[in-house]
């Protein structure tokens, strides 16, 4: 039992069912399916950090893309399901298109991958620690500005590029804050302007030459009635707050 | 335990030793959580009865019904096994145990006494908020597996609520977070030893108005009353759990106790101190792993004790409120979260960053309540954290060195049993010959409140018997409207010997 390298058992465990669920990703019919096979996927992808022991990054990935962009997406999904989505057609100039972007993927990434040097490589059972090195703080710090795992670095030169992550954090803050008013504003109430009273208002303004200097405030009170009241209401208030006019209601 | 056993075994069998750790780390934690479940269920029923003025069980297991969730069960085992046929049945099946097992997962970090915990991180605050997010996962495979159109609008409502809810919520980690300067719960728990000022709910008024917030939004993320619209039973039958019957629900219901426990343990670790009583008993009594290992494991003991009737507090606090509030809408559960309590925790969390700017220390400890004296080890067995990782040769600015809280601040330690001045009284002579152990305990033991020697006989509960119970004892408002009187001991018909003859007399 001493022989088995419990990391590589593990190691491919994790990205066995990584690879695993990507594959049903993509081979589900059912796109609800796909969503948890992608929880997965990703759930993998976790246990993949916790194993290289970037608990912090593990939490990370299980809290961003887990508990939040698989639910999204499948909030996504749910909101918007009709009988086709459940069961998506794919077209052969889809599967086209997506073998030949996969298979650039592929080669980028096994190019990056096969370019690492050898003396980068996986633990020996003899090196593993017995329990998982503290990584939060530096993380926090590094992201501050301060790489604190890399303080006693000898060469000045190399110590200037290592100044830490704090541009990267506020540039990300921002687009944050952006994506936040963005999709605030996206989803605001909405005011809709109702076509019957598009349609009064284009037969009232012939009719109102006389009080042509009302006519743009009752445009502005049909678009303000309209938010939030029916058609039928808008337009008995529109009679009602408008000049007195003969005008026969209907 | 792990690296004791390995320390026990060769080196070809540590990874039995791991496996064995982890298997004993799981069976404790798994017991617990069925067992608080268990005792939750127990807890809900009578406290929901005390509220409406009932009794709730009181047959099954004995005088206080507590074996009635044993019966509950059972029933449920026993229920048939009905899927529907619209349902999607492999995600219908697997919808409880991705619940379960997510809520389950969080009791992996928390620390139940000093250095008991199962996985003891340096970001255990963090990997309890992201475990907690994968419920909603659960819920929603729940709700669209079941092929019915109330467990989807249930799932949804669901996802929304608790998705929402992680905001506040994660603000309101973060202040108490902020003021221990570490994310490790077994860390922010030893800062707060001693007595109840040292707790981090009594630092400042922000983290004790973030302490109420947390509260709410613990409501909400598990979906009690009053923010259980996906399980609203008037509106939507049962919500996403609405197709699920016997031991699926079973798995349900627990997740939700098991959910309740352990956001209380959170709340109880980050605000109220974890296993640190408001009192320091094991501390007074000299119960720390330096005096003995039988001594510190009967103060880990009595700390696990204080930190579980924490969580069982705060899970009767909910059962509470769910007794007592009626359900908000929807949209008031979204407007409470966008509206209230974001703005509120960030307030918060600002008050709370100026606060340690500007002050040296808690405001119970600025004005020299409960003082804190800086020396001795970090952890009660003298091990020193592992998160100290920063190296000395790291020069902050001065002010950063102001904090007595934090990771950079000495390690603290209340006050030990020797600094207790020595027990002064009248008859100090006659009381000579009597250990100061025992003088101790008799001194803990009259500084509580309602303590009494007779305290066995004047049971809060009543120590009579009824054959069946009268109105006084089961309803005391209601026991002074009835004009008929319950009497102890009945009083036969007076078989006079008058008879009518003589009444009459005649």
């Amino acid at each position: 039992m001493d022989s088995i390298n419990w990391h590589a058992v593990l190691f491919f465990l994790f990205a066995g069912l990584a690879c695993g669920a990507g594959v049903a990703v993509v081979l589900c019919g059912n796109i609800v399916r796909m969503a948890f096979a992608l929880v997965a996927a990703l759930g993998a992808v976790a246990g993949l950090f916790f194993l290289a022991g970037a608990d912090f990054l593990g939490a990370l990935q299980l809290l961003v893309y887990v508990g939040g962009t698989v639910v999204l997406l499948v909030f996504g999904v749910m909101l918007t399901a009709q009988r086709p989505l459940f069961a998506l057609p794919c077209g052969i100039g889809q599967w086209v298109a997506a073998v030949m972007t996969s298979a650039c993927l592929l080669a980028l990434l096994l190019q990056a991958a096969l370019a690492v040097h050898e003396s980068i490589g996986p633990p020996q059972p003899g090196q593993l620690p017995a329990s998982l090195q503290p990584t939060t703080t530096q993380i926090g710090l590094a992201l501050l500005g301060l790489r604190a795992d890399r303080l006693h670095q000898p060469d000045p030169v190399l110590r200037k590029g290592m100044s830490g992550y704090l541009l990267p954090l506020e540039i990300a803050s921002v687009h944050l804050l952006v994506v936040l008013i963005g999709a605030v504003f996206l989803a605001r109430t909405k005011r809709h302007l109702s076509s019957d009273i598009l349609q009064r208002g284009q037969q009232r303004s012939p009719t109102l030459s006389d009080n042509s200097a009302n006519t743009p405030s009752h445009s502005g009170n049909t678009s303000s009635h309209s938010a939030s009241t029916s058609p039928h209401i808008g337009n008995t208030r529109f009679h009602s707050t408008g000049e007195q006019s003969n005008e026969p209601v209907d | 335990m792990a690296e004791r056993l390995t320390s026990w075994l060769d080196p070809s069998w540590h990874w039995l030793a791991y496996a064995i750790a982890g298997l004993v780390h799981a069976a404790l934690l798994l017991t617990l959580a069925l067992t608080a479940a268990a005792v939750s269920i127990w807890l809900e029923r009578k406290v929901a009865a005390r509220i409406q003025d009932r009794l709730g069980p009181t047959r099954v297991g004995g005088r206080y019904g507590w074996l009635q969730p044993l019966a509950d069960g059972l029933k449920l085992l026993g229920k048939e096994d009905i899927i529907p046929a619209a349902a999607d049945r492999l995600l219908f099946r697997a919808a409880p145990y991705l619940v379960y097992g997510a809520t389950f997962c969080t009791y992996m970090v928390l620390p139940f006494a000093s250095g008991w915990v199962a996985l003891p991180l340096d970001s255990a605050v963090f990997l309890f908020l992201a475990i907690a997010s994968l419920e909603v996962l659960g819920v929603i495979l729940a709700g669209y597996a079941s092929g019915s159109k109330y467990s989807l609008f249930g799932a949804m409502r669901e996802a929304a609520q608790v998705v929402s809810y992680e905001i506040p919520m994660a603000l309101c980690v973060v202040i108490p977070v902020m003021l221990a300067g570490t994310l490790s719960l077994s860390q922010i728990a030893e800062q707060q030893r001693g007595w109840l000022t040292n707790w981090l709910v009594f630092h400042n008024p922000f983290v004790f108005g973030a302490f109420f917030i947390y509260c709410a939004c613990a409501v909400a993320h598990t979906n009690r009353a009053p923010f259980d619209l996906p399980e609203a039973e008037s509106e939507l039958v049962a919500g996403f759990m609405t197709e699920y019957s016997g031991f699926r629900w079973v798995v349900f219901f627990m997740a939700e106790y098991a959910a309740m426990f352990a956001v209380s343990g959170l709340g109880a670790i980050l605000f109220l101190g974890g296993w640190n009583g408001p009192v320091p008993i094991a501390d007074l009594l000299g119960l720390r792993y330096d005096v003995g290992p039988l001594a510190g494991l009967a103060g880990n003991l009595l700390g696990t004790v204080n930190f579980i009737f924490k969580c069982f507090l705060g899970v009767v606090c909910m059962v509470w409120l769910r007794w007592t509030l009626p359900r908000l809408r929807v949209d008031q559960v979204m407007t409470l979260c966008l509206k209230y309590f974001i703005p509120l925790a960030t307030a918060m969390l600002a008050g709370c960053m100026l606060w340690q700017y500007a002050m040296k220390d808690g405001m119970l400890r600025s004005v020299g309540i409960g003082q804190r004296e800086a020396t001795g080890a970090d952890r009660q067995d003298g091990s020193r954290s592992s998160s100290m990782a920063l190296p000395d040769a790291l020069s902050l600015p001065d002010n950063h060195r102001r904090h007595p809280i934090g990771r950079h601040a000495p390690p603290v330690r209340y006050m030990a049993a020797a600094d207790v001045p020595p027990y002064q009284t009248a008859s100090s002579d006659a009381l000579r010959h009597v250990s100061p152990y025992a003088l101790k305990c008799a001194e803990i033991r009259c500084f509580f409140p309602g303590y009494s020697a007779r305290a066995k006989e004047s049971h809060v509960l009543g120590a009579k018997t009824y054959n069946f119970i009268p109105r006084e004892a089961y309803s005391p408002r209601r026991a002074g409207t009835c004009r008929f009187r319950w009497r102890k001991t009945w009083l036969h018909p007076v078989r006079s010997k008058i008879t009518r003859s003589s009444a009459l007399d005649l």
